[in-house]
């Protein structure tokens, strides 16, 4: 079967290419109980008397020695250091209350918002951030009771301002971001817009083909499990885009890569 | 006398002793639920949706260390020939339950803490072992919905024609039925998690059918897995452009 | 409120204890009244430990079902009286009350203990409907067994009441009760909990709190041999099947026991 390699691996030599071929065959379609082997066990499984099986139905593979898999669905769960996008659903006293797209909604302290000293007496913070605001912030720290906390601290950490809003499914994140972040870049170059992927499972889209580059953004989570995609969605979305803005090209690029550098997505 | 419907050698319609009926799962069918699944037992026919790990509402339901598990087996006003009352009776809140108790133990419900996991099954065709074609749809569904799992629970009936010990008691079987028992079974623990029985047996006949029923099981297993891997794999070859 | 300890009810299980210095297949100690309410046609007090249950047999005439048209019709309804447990709720009845009145009924039923064709009184249009009522006075575990054991003895001990034909309808004389209602045999419903690997009989609340499992087995003596005619697994984990086996020969064995309370209060 076509499986996708290990999104944090430069490809390069030949050589490398053949350890990633070999790699590729180790990664397996699972479904929840299917035993992985008996070595150390990473996330998306469990260890009964010293085996490890799958949690999930997902893709096995072997990760500095561990079993892990990955799901192929499933709701998103917070893990600290994630960026994530969120909707600003509540204030209370000196904090955001925040809809992270997960059973557990996180929280905004003031402090970790905005810099510097704000008199809370004379200030509201709908000036800040108000009902409804998108923001893209990271997960400073999830505790044993699931209460997520968020910080702006991060430079690329901001409000999103227009543009629009797509769910994809949490665990095909990685997916979207392509390896070393190819992916998202490709379509933003290609498409001219602005794109920020939130490892929660939202992403944001912003620029006058924002309907092209949501669109391919779906075409890659639905095809997530497949091999070649890079090239194959470069291929489609280049067509399509030639179709649309046959004179504007030149100027397409220079904006796209001042968004670059705004744009916060994250790696797995 | 009438005609028997089980004679010596084969069933009315033609199975084995040891046969289920044809079997049918589909894993990922509807579009707004998390996860969900179709099982088919004959013309029994099920459908499950799974919503979750989600919030808990009402919220003094929640429980600080783990999620809850929350069933719900429906039956449609048309899947039966004499039309069935909607809305829930306490033969629908009984299974609930006890569907409910049947797929607990494979859920690894401390994985998501103050959440609640929603299943939903829907029995739109009805012709014996409703409960089991459920608590099957269920499993799937909640394995397509990516809620953590440590395995499938498989379930099946077996029961007594005419004194005649069978897997699946189907069709006009059921009309003569002296007594059927339901059973699940969760394959790598080698435990039961769901036990029902109606009807009079000796009780080297109780064990010789819960036999029966868990041999049933242990085929079944096989085709959900094979069901489950089965979506994945079907929708690769036709992203192949 | 704080209920005792799970893990404390384990520990002593596995040093093969119960808290109440019960043997893991003793049941509590059974004692029966019956026939004390007056406005019943049958009805049975009954403890079984701690637990107390109150059954009551009312008897109507009503119209049978289409599939059994000369059959009488039994309905069995279980109520968990708010008094009988700081944990019971009033409102619509919920998933315990509704397990037990089910499970109770299938006991009953399954057993074929009534003899549903001498309830009849004109085919397809006028049957004897009978009405048993649970009600849970005080819940210290085990609520299955206690009502299904006052169940039958209010059964075996009810007085059927006569009834006048008016033109072309039947009216029951509640003041004018003759004839026992028709029994056949006495079914007995009897419970065992799994906690670790022990299986413990008659289950009391702290330790229904503490199982992993639980498994219901009715039984039947047809004056030949003793036979099972129903079975409920509760609990949210697994059986093995050699413990199901297990439980299925102490099932024979207790009911052969809590027959014999229920026998001599029909006699």
């Amino acid at each position: 079967m076509h499986v996708f390699l290990r999104e944090n691996v430069r490809l390069i030599s030949m050589e490398e290419n053949q350890e990633l071929e070999q790699a590729k065959k180790e990664r397996r379609l699972v479904i929840p109980g299917d035993h992985l082997g008996d070595e150390q066990a990473g996330h998306g499984t469990y260890v009964v008397e010293g085996k490890v099986y799958s949690k999930y139905i997902g893709l096995a593979e072997v990760r500095n020695g561990k079993h892990i898999v990955i799901p192929l669905a499933g709701v998103y769960s917070p893990k600290r250091g994630d960026g994530v996008i969120g909707k600003i659903t509540d204030i209370i006293f000196q904090k955001w209350i925040v809809d992270i797209n997960s059973p557990y909604e996180a929280v905004l302290p003031l402090s970790d918002a905005v810099e510097g000293f704000v008199d809370l007496t004379k200030e509201d913070l709908t000036r800040y951030f108000d009902y409804g605001d998108i923001i893209f912030a990271e997960i400073s720290n999830v505790n044993r009771q699931k209460q997520v906390q968020l910080s702006m601290r991060s430079p690329k950490c901001r409000k999103l301002w227009g543009g629009r809003l797509i769910k994809v499914t949490p665990a095909k994140v990685p997916r979207i971001i392509g390896r070393q972040g190819s992916m998202v870049e490709m379509i933003k170059k290609l498409t001219g817009t602005q794109i920020v992927v939130g490892q929660n499972g939202i992403v944001w889209v912003r620029g006058d083909n924002e309907d092209l580059a949501a669109e391919t953004v779906l075409t890659v989570e639905r095809l997530s499990h497949k091999g070649g995609l890079t090239d194959y969605i470069k291929e489609t979305l280049e067509k399509k885009v030639a179709e649309l803005k046959p004179v504007k090209d030149e100027e397409k690029v220079e904006e796209a890569e001042e968004n670059l550098e705004e744009s916060g997505e994250e790696e797995l | 006398m009438k005609e028997s419907k089980v004679k010596d050698e084969k069933r009315v319609d033609g199975r084995d002793f040891d046969e289920t009926r044809p079997i049918e799962a589909k894993a990922g069918i509807l579009h707004r639920a998390q996860g969900s699944a179709m099982f088919k037992f004959g013309s029994t026919m099920a459908i499950a949706g799974v919503f979750g790990p989600r919030k808990v509402f009402p919220k003094h339901k929640e429980k600080a260390e783990r999620a809850i598990l929350r069933t719900d087996y429906r039956m449609a006003p048309f899947s039966t020939k004499e039309r069935s009352r909607p809305g829930p009776s306490r033969r629908s809140t009984e299974i609930s339950f006890v569907t409910r108790n049947a797929i607990l133990p494979v859920i690894v419900t401390e994985d998501f803490p103050k959440t609640s996991i929603d299943v939903v099954v829907e029995v739109l065709q009805a012709d014996a072992s409703t409960r089991c074609c459920g608590i099957n749809a269920a499993v799937l569904a909640l394995a397509d919905a990516g809620v953590p799992m440590r395995d499938l629970v498989v379930s099946c009936s077996a029961g007594k024609v005419n004194g005649k010990i069978i897997l699946d008691i189907a069709g006009e079987e059921d009309t003569e039925g002296e007594v059927d028992m339901p059973v699940a079974w969760y394959p790598k623990r080698k435990e039961i998690t769901l036990l029902q029985m109606d009807g009079i047996v000796t009780p080297g006949e109780a064990k010789e059918i819960l036999h029966l029923a868990l041999k049933g099981c242990e085929r079944i297993y096989k085709d959900m897995q094979e069901s489950l891997r089965s979506k994945y794999t079907i929708e690769e070859s036709k992203g192949d452009v | 409120m704080i209920e005792m300890d799970d893990l404390l009810i384990r520990k002593l299980v596995k040093r093969g204890k119960r808290l109440d210095g019960r043997n893991f297949d003793a049941y509590r100690e059974v004692s029966i009244e019956t026939n004390f309410i007056n406005s019943a046609e049958g009805s049975a007090r009954l403890r079984l430990g701690n637990t107390e249950v109150v059954v009551g047999v009312k008897m109507g005439i009503g119209t049978p079902y289409p599939d059994t048209p000369d059959e009488g019709v039994l309905v069995v309804n279980a109520e968990l009286v708010p008094l009988a447990s700081p944990e019971f709720e009033k409102g619509p009845p919920g998933e315990e009350s509704i397990e037990l009145a089910r499970v109770v009924d299938r006991a009953i039923r399954e057993s074929k203990c009534i003899a549903f064709d001498k309830l009849c009184i004109e085919p397809g249009k006028a049957v004897w409907m009978v009405n048993v009522d649970i009600d849970v006075l005080d819940d210290d575990g085990n609520l299955i067994d206690a009502s299904c054991m006052a169940a039958v003895a209010a059964l075996a001990t009810a007085k059927m009441p006569e009834y006048e034909k008016n033109d072309d309808s039947y009216k029951v004389n509640f003041d004018k009760k003759s004839e026992s209602l028709p029994m056949k045999c006495l079914p007995i419903s009897t419970t065992f909990v799994r906690i670790g690997d022990a299986i413990l009989a008659d289950p009391a609340l702290d330790e229904l709190n503490a199982m992993d499992a639980r498994l219901t087995i009715g039984t039947l003596d047809d004056g030949k041999e003793i036979k099972l005619c129903s079975m409920q697994k509760g609990g949210s984990n697994g059986l093995a099947v050699g413990q199901v086996e297990q439980i299925i020969d102490l099932a024979i064995e207790k009911g052969k026991e809590l027959r014999k309370i229920v026998k001599a209060e029909k006699e």
